[in-house]
């Protein structure tokens, strides 16, 4: 027999003659706490993300890659990654384009086996979209494809992250039913609350642990 | 006071090294305000009783209602993350968990290995196994790897080097590492991310735990602020997570709930900065995350813990740590104290079941039953009332034990105590007897009752008994 059998076989007889419980699962302690007007879920996000080191923008879907250039310009980033397939991808680069100065675009467009070191140790900072925002915990949703891959908001010390206000739900468990996750979950699905960081010397809270120092995030003002 | 408590006197290695640890200032002091802290953190986070205690209640019953399919559950994960592309192992034991991780490196060749934080790792003592096997493992929680540097153990569950100042992690970077030594705490965090970023670059193979595993969609869901569980999980070719049996949970909603209380209840965080969710490896087209994801599902005890009833509660714990950020002993003694891997309250009632009672027997006694774990606890384990039922399986006749290894603390002459203060309480004329002779001979009372009288006045029976002094009241007309 197995490990597995063994394990199983185990467990059934620890279940012998008993019955499995009822789904007493109640929405409303998940929701009821968590219930926001519209401008209210902008303040609030806002509010807890900046609290936790985020720097947060609103920004209008014309104007929102100057705010990109203008962010890398007073801090003097030499490189920004980007996604070339994407939308908001196309767009900046058009906007890099028309401004002929200004940081080098590097498009995430290979494998990362191909470029490890330099994504690992040269990329200055990143833009990327978001699947939503969640007000109750000030998180944003992002859900990496092929086109904007996983490493691009983890390795670089500056990530951007677009988020449109309309985009924006009151708590996890409205955006993931109205999302539909439980029937298509993708391989990698994130919620990232701020710039990496961690406590673990005295409980001192330092900032840029092994993922971004820096997280700003654009609001575009759809709503 | 201090000298009347006489180390050498002191047995077993849970008392020593309470006595080591009581006598470390530095220690406790680091401790204490860690504690507090921490109890603060969860204290404002918690802010609204009400929404709490129902929060509470659902985690408990979300929890109750995956045991109680545990082996159903674990089917349908295995055959949703094998469907989803991700390779499911079984191991009974912790030498086959770590068999299992090292062949899965043997065939890629691998020697380097990195960690993001782990306690089932830590149970299977990975590091040393792979070590022995000439293959580096690298922890890269700053905590961990601050405690790994230094040969030791974590003394916390989510704060590993909570125990460590400043200035010791100072010294210890610029020893080993040979770096300037700087107490800047930032400084200090950039060395580390330095060192560790090259190691996830160069890593063959990472490794994680699971924080809940999805029954429904087959994901693997992972909290973490410094992004090192990220790193550990996409950057390298390679990922294996380890679990004990009892993370898994039904439904993807049912997450929901555990998180808040978890992040909440573990740090006073309304989430942590990243929750990721893995549900297979990378597909056609993506550009980066791992070729192969493992799953290693370890049971370690946990399915004898299972058979009990009671003791079955232990397996709702989602590891937050609150029980120990709020116990009184933990607090004052530390981490280290315990010699296991889970210290605290949450250590003493999922210890045994690992490593057997008899290795651990004064554990269930290290609480005065205050009542805080239990009151803390984010889904309700009553952790007073399992230290209570192990420590009747500490005295009951070795072989009647329902705990591994239990029994160990019987003795027949206690029991032949027990067994004649039962018979005179059951007999009035032995009991009135014994009255008599109690209060005229009391002056024959031991000078030296064991480990009592190291700290106390002997105890003396009074010259009259209550039952007398009642009598007496009365015959005077029972005016107060």
């Amino acid at each position: 027999m197995s490990a597995r059998d063994r394990i199983l076989n185990k467990l059934r007889a620890g279940l012998n003659g008993t019955r499995p419980r009822p789904d007493d699962f109640d929405e409303a302690l998940v929701t009821r706490p968590w219930q926001y007007s519209a401008q209210e879920r902008v303040t609030r996000l806002r509010s807890l993300m900046e609290a936790v080191h985020t720097e947060v923008h609103p920004v209008t879907m014309a104007d929102w890659p100057v705010k990109v250039q203008e962010l890398l310009a007073t801090r003097n980033v030499g490189n920004l990654l980007y996604a070339p397939e994407t939308a908001h991808g196309r767009q900046l680069a058009r906007h890099w384009q028309a401004v002929t100065a200004g940081p080098t675009l590097l498009a995430y467009d290979r494998p990362a086996e191909d470029w490890k070191d330099q994504l690992f140790w040269q990329v200055e900072a990143s833009l990327t979209g978001t699947a939503g925002g969640i007000a109750a915990t000030g998180s944003l949703v992002l859900w990496p494809d092929r086109h904007e891959p996983r490493l691009m908001s983890l390795l670089p010390p500056l990530h951007i992250a677009l988020l449109r206000a309309s985009e924006i739900r009151d708590n996890l468990y409205e955006l993931m039913q109205e999302q539909g996750w439980a029937s298509e979950m993708p391989t990698n699905l994130l919620l990232v609350s701020g710039p990496s960081k961690t406590a673990d010397i005295e409980q001192v809270l330092a900032y840029g642990a092994h993922g971004p120092k820096e997280l700003v995030v654009l609001i575009l003002e759809d709503a | 006071m201090s000298e009347r408590i006489p180390a050498q006197n002191l047995t077993g290695d849970f008392r020593s090294r309470a006595a080591e640890a009581l006598a470390d200032g530095q220690l406790r002091s680091n401790f204490r305000v860690a504690m507090d802290s921490l109890m603060q953190k969860r204290a404002d986070a918690f802010a609204d009783e009400q929404e709490r205690e129902g929060l509470r209640e659902l985690g408990n019953h979300i929890k109750a209602r995956a045991l109680s399919r545990l082996p159903d559950l674990l089917e349908q994960l295995e055959a949703k993350l094998t469907d989803n592309g991700v390779q499911v192992h079984w191991a009974e034991t912790t030498e086959e968990a770590n068999r299992i991780v090292h062949r899965i490196i043997e065939q890629r060749k691998g020697s380097q290995v990195v960690k993001g934080k782990s306690m089932v790792s830590e149970e299977m003592e990975m590091n040393d196994y792979l070590a022995a096997r000439n293959i580096e493992c690298l922890e890269s929680d700053m905590g961990e790897y601050i405690v790994q540097l230094d040969g030791e153990k974590p003394s916390h569950i989510i704060m590993p080097a909570i125990h460590k100042n400043r200035f010791q992690v100072a010294r210890l970077f610029h020893d080993k590492l040979g770096v300037d030594e700087t107490d800047d705490v930032n400084e200090l965090i950039q060395i580390g991310r330095r060192a560790l970023r090259q190691k996830f670059l160069e890593a063959d193979v990472g490794v994680s735990g699971v924080n809940f595993a999805i029954a429904e969609t087959g994901t693997l869901l992972l909290v973490e602020n410094e992004g090192n569980g990220r790193m550990s999980t996409t950057a390298p070719p390679v990922h294996i997570a380890v679990t004990g049996i009892e993370k898994v949970v039904e439904n993807l909603r049912d997450v929901v709930p555990l998180l808040s209380l978890l992040t909440r209840s573990a740090l006073g965080q309304p989430i942590t900065t990243y929750v990721n969710m893995i549900s297979g490896p990378r597909q056609p087209g993506e550009l980066d995350g791992p070729e192969e994801v493992h799953l290693v599902l370890l049971d370690n005890g946990r399915s004898s813990a299972f058979a009990d009833a009671q003791l079955r509660q232990t397996l709702n714990c989602i590891r937050c740590g609150a029980c120990m950020n709020h116990c009184p002993v933990y607090t004052r003694v530390g981490g280290h104290t315990y010699g296991e891997v889970y210290p605290g309250p949450i250590g003493k009632i999922v210890t045994p079941h690992m490593v057997g009672l008899h290795k651990v027997p004064d554990h269930p006694s290290a609480s005065s039953l205050c009542g805080a774990c239990g009151e803390v606890c984010p889904v309700k384990i009553p952790i007073p009332e399992l230290l209570q039922r192990l420590r009747q399986e500490n005295v009951v006749a070795p072989g009647q034990s329902r705990v591994k290894d239990g029994g160990a603390k019987f003795s027949r002459s206690e029991r032949a105590v027990w067994w004649g203060w039962a018979l005179l309480n059951r007999s009035p004329r032995l009991y009135r007897w014994f009255l008599w002779a109690a209060t005229r001979l009391r002056k024959l009372t031991p000078r030296q009752l064991g480990p009592w009288t190291e700290n106390h006045a002997p105890p003396m029976p009074a010259a009259r008994s209550l039952h007398d002094l009642v009598r007496d009241h009365n015959k005077q007309g029972g005016r107060t």
